[in-house]
């Protein structure tokens, strides 16, 4: 028999301009006890259909057609007191980020217990035995002295656990999950998987799984549903989609993630997605602005070192006390070392707060380092941070940001914001000029025609990191420093930003950094890795060496943890 | 926290320090104390004499210091004008101003925060919209217009209520008091309304912004997943996490009722502390003005430490050390 059940329903938020309609016809089934991925990029609708079932959608979306029904009963046209009494109670939710999701003001205890006394009127008594009980299940030690601690007393893990123990709260027969794990490390990822799939078993509760990712899906949906552009595209079983989808769009998607089984050139195209203007025309350095003038006095050592890395340590003050014995620090960075050849990709992985944003930003000046050295192209520049002799150097480095829609300066045109560097580095005589290789820069990197009068809102995620390379590449960089610089972004989006950074990295013999917590991301990208734990590099070796005979136990346990993907045929 | 204490109690010692230097720098400048305390037939040697005795010729430094040590103990002299210590002066104003401020402090904040999450959860109704458009007029129209308007309106036209003076009050020895005697408590109903209703509309704003944002929040969205009552989530989850911000921002208006004051004190012909300043800025009565001075100062930065002690409080993440960390 069927859990629930959604008839052809049909989601639309009405607005000035006409009803914009977020979902089109989509008839899912969820069996007790199985977990049903829906999968999707950004945009697909597949978080809304979840909104709609437990009837949560943000004002003033709504139902405009079908029904959708739970356990033989429609609920679709339940008053808004019926459907409160269902939430929670026969349909729980978990929520993406486990940061935001429980009130900061409020124990973990006074949160379950009045969830608990609402649903099941266990009193005060049975309500914190039952609190108990769950945090038990949601497998966190020592629960009965956590219960009464605040949310930011949990790490990102274990608050993710809580979230999950007050959606069991009332017992409900089906979860809706958005997202759970993305904001989690792989090796919480995995812990969390493995608790829901637990909990779907042994209480026989249904689960709409809504992710993004496919090595999600892979390790724990029974069957998929893929949505794009509001549209069902298809239904199956896990393995049949992963192994043989039928729709060129879920071929597609699959073909566009990251393999982490080997190493290919470059990531296939993905035209059915996104339509880029692909430069095409053939692109000479010799001639072109971005070629010019590199050859000043500052040489690459002989041995081709561009960058190296001396004893690097960070710290950052915990906690402040006037009382110095009491003042708590957290050694960001330990005694790190390595240099990095011209030309060549250096990866930097680990979980996060391992360390690996703090030696980029370390590298690029934004943070002062505790004590170590930097030496760039012959020069200690950690040494001159904050002198004007600096500047030559700093021009020749620059960085690309993990969240492309806070490092775009939202009041200023695409224009300014790509033509700033070029004349604070006074690269162009006249802003005529600087205009001029503005455009052209938005050309490399695959921008339209117009894009340079527009302001960054107006452009979806990939192709505003499109333009922040493009910002990134106005100072005619050697040295590029990325920092996950496709985390933020769909699959399908972070094929194409890979394959423009690798298409760059040849045209202009770029030397780059790449940080990533993602292994086949790593795999596709870079010659040697760095792996990192707890701000030490546990690791270093070239990077086909790491996936097939990793040294460290903790290079082995994170090789473990990536999602499997053995069922994508290829 | 201890740490933190002591930083802002020291952090509160030097604003002090430089409103005493700015009130103390008033002797010197506001033109010869002298000469508005002796009549015109008062010879040289006596000036002399007087400017002597009052440590006027001492250097700067020792004058400041002396101005400080008398000050923290609460003596800034004897007023020029009503020849009596400055302090006597103080404590026989203080109690009208302190409880008008005090009323319409409590109006402002038991009238303004409801106001504000009515505003915030009934968005779109009428009784919201209406109250949006009269805050307009509490924020824009100037506290001394309102003030007018009322006497002519409740005074002149409607007279319900009388116009100025604080009425009968009674005096408990140490502290007279308006509020035991029927017209005492009429008298302050219009000073206090028109002294509460620019901090009211402000606060309601302000609540209303900060509830609507809190309101957007995931773990809102969660507890209504969770199928709380509407009133569970607005007034046990929303409210609370609405009121961390908005507590800042009611101290430092509180600090200003105190001051605002002045402006509705002279209107309503109120006997208190600010009438008392209007009058000695008209006269030049330095002493006055650097206690006055002083003691808005030392009430605003109390205010201020007061503040930051309860956000600590209220907030669990500022107080409560150990744990995982975030980030």
């Amino acid at each position: 028999m069927t859990l629930l059940e959604t008839k052809n329903i049909s989601i639309g938020f009405p607005s000035r301009h006409g009803i914009f309609i977020a979902v089109k016809n989509v008839s899912l089934t969820v069996k007790p006890g199985e977990i049903l991925g829906v999968v999707g990029e950004s945009g697909a609708g597949k978080s809304t259909v979840g909104n709609a079932i437990i009837a949560l959608l943000e004002p003033p979306g709504e139902v405009i057609e079908g029904s959708v029904w739970f356990n033989g009963a429609r609920i679709d046209d339940l008053s808004a007191e019926e459907k409160r009494l269902m939430r929670g109670k026969k349909i729980g939710m978990i929520f993406q980020d486990p940061q935001t999701s429980l009130d900061p003001l409020k124990t973990i205890r006074q949160q379950l217990v009045e969830t608990i006394d609402l649903h099941l009127k266990l009193g005060k008594k049975g309500s914190n035995q039952r609190a108990l009980e769950l945090m038990e299940q949601v497998g966190i030690p020592e629960a009965s002295l956590r219960l009464d601690h605040y949310p930011h007393q949990f790490s990102g893990g274990m608050r993710q656990r809580v979230v999950i123990a007050l959606a069991l709260c009332g017992d409900p027969e089906l979860i809706i999950a958005d997202e759970p794990t993305t904001a989690l490390d792989v090796s919480v990822q995995k812990q969390i998987l493995d608790l829901m799939r637990e909990l779907c078993v042994s209480k026989n509760v249904g689960m709409i799984l809504v992710t993004h990712d496919m090595g999600v899906i892979a390790e724990v949906a029974d069957r998929v549903a893929v949505m794009y552009n509001s549209e069902l595209m298809e239904v199956g079983e896990t393995s049949q989609i992963l192994s043989n989808p039928q729709h060129e769009y879920t071929k597609s998607l699959i073909s566009a993630i990251p393999r982490p089984d080997k190493r290919v050139d470059r990531f296939p195209l993905v035209s059915y997605i996104e339509k880029v203007v692909e430069n095409e025309s053939e692109f000479n350095v010799k001639d072109h602005w971005l070629g010019q003038s590199r050859d000043f006095d500052m040489k690459v050592a002989d041995d081709g070192r561009i960058l190296e890395v001396k004893d690097l340590c960070m710290r950052f003050q915990q906690t402040n006390s006037i009382f110095k014995h009491k003042r708590r620090y957290l050694d960001a960075v330990k005694n790190v070392n390595f240099t990095i050849k011209e030309g060549e990709t250096f990866g930097i992985v680990g979980e996060s707060g391992s360390g690996k944003s703090t030696i980029a930003r370390m590298i690029t000046g934004l943070y002062t380092p505790y004590s170590g050295l930097v030496n760039f192209l012959g020069k200690e520049i950690s040494a001159i941070s904050h002198t004007p002799e600096v500047l030559p150097y700093r021009r020749q480095m620059q960085m690309v940001f993990q969240d492309p829609f806070s490092s775009l300066n939202s009041r200023m045109r695409v224009m300014n914001i790509v033509a700033e560097p070029i004349l604070f580095h006074k690269l162009a005589k006249t802003r005529e000029e600087a205009e001029h290789i503005v455009l052209d820069l938005l050309k490399l990197v695959g921008m339209s025609d117009d894009a340079y009068q527009k302001y960054p809102h107006q452009f979806s995620g990939g192709q505003r990191q499109r333009i922040s390379i493009a910002r990134a590449l106005a100072t005619r960089p050697r040295f590029l420093v990325c920092d996950e610089p496709t985390s933020a972004l769909d699959v399908s989006v972070q094929a194409q930003i890979l394959n423009l950074l690798k298409d760059l990295q040849e045209e202009l013999n770029l030397t780059m950094m790449f940080i990533s917590h993602d292994l086949p991301v790593i795999r596709q990208m870079c010659d040697r890795v760095a792996v990192m734990q707890s701000g030490r590099i546990l690791e270093l070796s070239d990077t086909e060496d790491l996936f097939i005979k990793p040294q460290s136990d903790y290079s082995k346990h994170l090789l473990s943890l990536m999602p499997n993907l053995k069922m994508i045929s290829k | 926290m201890f740490s933190f204490l002591v930083k802002r109690v020291m952090q509160s010692l030097i604003v002090l320090l430089a409103v005493a230097l700015i009130a103390f720098s008033l002797f010197s400048f506001v033109g010869d104390p002298i000469n508005n305390m002796v009549g015109q037939d008062t010879t040289l040697e006596e000036r002399e004499a007087l400017r002597e005795r009052l440590g006027l010729n001492d250097p700067f430094h020792i004058q400041f210091y002396n101005f400080i040590k008398n000050a923290a103990v609460g003596d800034f002299g004897i007023s020029y004008r009503h020849k009596v210590p400055v302090k006597d002066l103080i404590i026989e104003r203080a109690p009208a101003t302190i409880e008008l401020s005090f009323i319409s402090a409590l109006l402002s904040i038991f009238i303004g925060i409801p106001m504000g999450v009515y505003t915030a959860i009934q968005r779109k109704g009428f009784i919201s919209r209406s109250f949006m458009t009269i805050s307009l007029v509490g924020i824009s129209l100037p506290t001394f217009l309102i003030g007018i308007l009322f006497i002519f309106l409740f005074g002149v036209i409607l007279r319900w209520l009388p116009t100025f003076g604080r009425g009968e009050v009674v005096d408990l020895g140490f502290w007279t008091t308006g509020l035991l005697t029927w017209s005492g408590i009429k008298s302050l109903i219009l000073p206090s309304i028109t002294l509460a209703l620019f901090q009211m509309t402000l606060i309601m704003r302000l609540v209303r912004t900060e509830m609507l944002e809190v309101l957007m929040t995931d773990y809102i969205k969660f507890a209504r997943a969770r199928g709380l009552k509407e009133n569970a989530v607005n007034f046990g989850h929303a409210l609370k996490n609405t009121l961390i911000p908005v507590i800042t921002i009611i101290g430092l208006q509180l600090g200003l009722v105190i001051a605002f004051a002045i402006i509705t004190e002279t209107v309503f012909q109120w006997p208190g502390m600010g009438m008392l300043f209007i009058q000695a800025i008209e006269e030049v009565d330095v002493p006055v003005m650097a206690a006055y001075l002083m003691m808005i100062s030392v009430i605003f930065v109390g205010i201020n430490l007061l503040v930051d002690i309860l956000y600590a409080y209220v907030d669990p993440r500022l107080t409560v050390d150990g744990g995982a960390k975030h980030g």
